[in-house]
């Protein structure tokens, strides 16, 4: 710990005000009995019960969650796969494999978004291929599989291959000291990689926005539509349980990893 | 042959997968890019260099050069590039501050910078409009300033603040008593060694702003388009599928310079310390 200088320190907690204005504003709204923003004419939850009468919202909800959690398990797979293979082997073209899976990261998402929305309609005149459920998962799991074979392959960079090999000498089949010995290394990296990949599927507007096609929805496809539309107080409402979501989520995630560094240490 | 099967199995599904849903749909932008718009939004044959030509200001129709997307492009490299700027003067010394703390609370500290950066993006972008709409600032350019700093301040913040952490301090003992003043021991011993982090955060800022068309397209109003508007357009309103794959295709182009250039400098480690 070092001495800090009481301007550095003004000026963190200037940024920190910054960075949180805009959602205490947010939820500040939300009970405002005011339909039009700006002004404060008392408290209300009557935009919760506006919410949660709203049909489409509960459907967006639904939808989310459902792409959130298939996509992540499907590029739990591949990127797991992928993280391995980059530790394990040396091979020609190991390079252009990870430039190949860096390149969803970088690439602007609404270039990813147009891109697969061409490719689904060239495909569909083969193929029986709707928009919907089953092409906004294809095009998540397409980003998410990145994160998680990135993720993987650092928290193995430490390792070297011989603990693979040392299980093997001493009679484990490829498979044994795969569970027992790969793995369990690999765990903390695919765990942090999944959750990655959940919220970044619960966050994604663009490549959703142009693959969902017209008739599905996802919450980030939702409040874009409605602010669009005009904002209505029900939407601030929305946002503030989202947030109230996301920060439940965090702390729980800190504390399982603070336990899990605890037994690691 | 076993090894060969173990390695197919383990690269194979997602080396086939990333070849399936990322270079052939953006081969296929390629491909269309080259295509003719026919009537009723489609695309077709004869192949022709036009959507090329339109996207670097030559208009066919009346056989003159209007630089109208050249001027978007410059506008959305600026606003980026001040969007950056703004991340990095707020986010550089804030890394410093974090990395200052105790153990306890640095871990709090990080906490409260996590929390806004997993909040969903459209929620922190559509709550600036309830800040700035009382004080007229609701459409604006200086709107989508703010948006994008604040949208992607985090990103920046989180690559900066680990490389500040890796900082070897003696460095600037060993610069202090050789009589440097805390600035220039500052420049000289410590500057250098976050620059990894301050580049990948500044790439992370950067490239997301270069492209989005949300943040402009919420805050922005009509005058303040930019490349990725101009995309959305064509494949919304607009309907010009092919000329919407060149303009795709020079944003992804821009980007992937800038990237190559940053590998080549920074090597193979440097691209993988991006994520």
């Amino acid at each position: 710990m070092r001495r800090v200088h009481p301007l550095l320190a003004g000026y963190a907690w200037l940024v920190y005000a910054f960075m949180y204005l805009p959602i205490l504003v947010l939820v500040l709204f939300s009970f405002n009995a005011s339909k039009f923003g700006a002004t404060w004419s008392g408290f209300t939850t009557h935009w919760y019960a506006v919410l949660f009468g709203r049909s489409d919202v509960r459907e967006a909800v639904t939808n989310t969650l459902l792409v959130a959690v298939s996509s992540t398990a499907l590029s739990v797979v591949l990127g797991t796969l992928l993280g391995l293979g980059l530790w394990r082997y040396t091979f020609r073209g190991r390079t252009a494999l990870t430039f190949l899976l860096v390149t969803p990261i970088v690439i602007p998402d609404v270039v990813m978004g147009v891109s697969l929305l061409m490719f689904y309609a060239l495909v569909r005149h083969v193929l029986p291929f709707q928009g919907g459920l089953f092409t906004v998962l294809l095009a998540h799991v397409t980003f998410q599989v990145s994160y998680v074979g990135l993720v993987v392959r650092s928290r193995l960079a430490g390792y070297g291959p011989e603990l693979e090999e040392a299980a093997r000498d001493l009679g484990a089949s490829g498979l044994r000291a795969f569970l027992h010995v790969t793995l369990p290394l690999a765990l903390p990296g695919v765990l942090s990689g999944a959750l990655l990949a959940f919220t970044l599927s619960l966050d994604d507007f663009v490549v959703t926005y142009f693959t969902s096609g017209s008739g599905f929805h996802t919450l980030p496809v939702l409040v874009y539509t409605s602010v669009k539309r005009g904002v209505t107080p029900d939407i601030n409402a929305l946002s503030t349980l989202l947030i109230a979501f996301t920060v439940l989520l965090i702390v729980v995630a800190n504390a399982v990893g603070r336990r899990g560094g605890a037994r690691e240490g | 042959m076993l090894t060969v099967r173990r390695f197919l199995a383990t690269l194979g599904p997602g080396t086939v997968w990333l070849i399936v849903f990322l270079v052939l749909p953006l081969l296929i932008v390629l491909g269309y890019s080259f295509l003719t718009r026919t009537d009723f939004g489609q695309v077709g044959l004869p192949l022709t260099a036009e959507n090329w030509q339109r996207v670097f200001g030559y208009d066919a129709l009346f056989e003159e050069f209007v630089p109208d997307n050249l001027l978007v492009l410059w506008r959305s490299v600026w606003v980026a590039g001040l969007s950056t700027l703004l991340c990095v003067a707020l986010g550089y010394p804030l890394a410093f501050y974090i990395s200052f703390q105790s153990a306890r609370r640095k871990n709090l500290l990080l906490l409260l910078l996590i929390i806004p950066f997993w909040t969903n993006f459209l929620i922190r972008i559509y709550a600036w409009i309830i800040i700035l709409r009382p004080f007229g600032l609701f459409p604006s350019t200086l709107a989508v300033f703010l948006g994008m700093t604040y949208a992607y301040l985090p990103f920046f913040v989180l690559p900066v603040y680990s490389s500040v952490e890796k900082v070897n301090w003696t460095l600037v003992e060993a610069a202090a008593d050789l009589g440097a003043t805390p600035w220039r021991a500052f420049w000289v011993a410590v500057f250098p060694q976050t620059l990894p982090g301050l580049v990948a955060g500044v790439i992370l800022t950067f490239v997301p702003a270069l492209g989005t068309f949300v943040v402009s397209d919420i805050l922005g109003g009509a005058k303040a388009a930019l490349v990725g508007n101009l995309v959305q357009n064509q494949f919304g309103q607009s309907g010009d599928w092919a000329y919407g794959s060149a303009l795709s295709f020079l944003l992804l182009g821009v980007v992937l310079l800038g990237l190559w250039v940053y590998a080549r400098l920074a090597g193979q480690r440097g691209l993988e310390d991006l994520v």
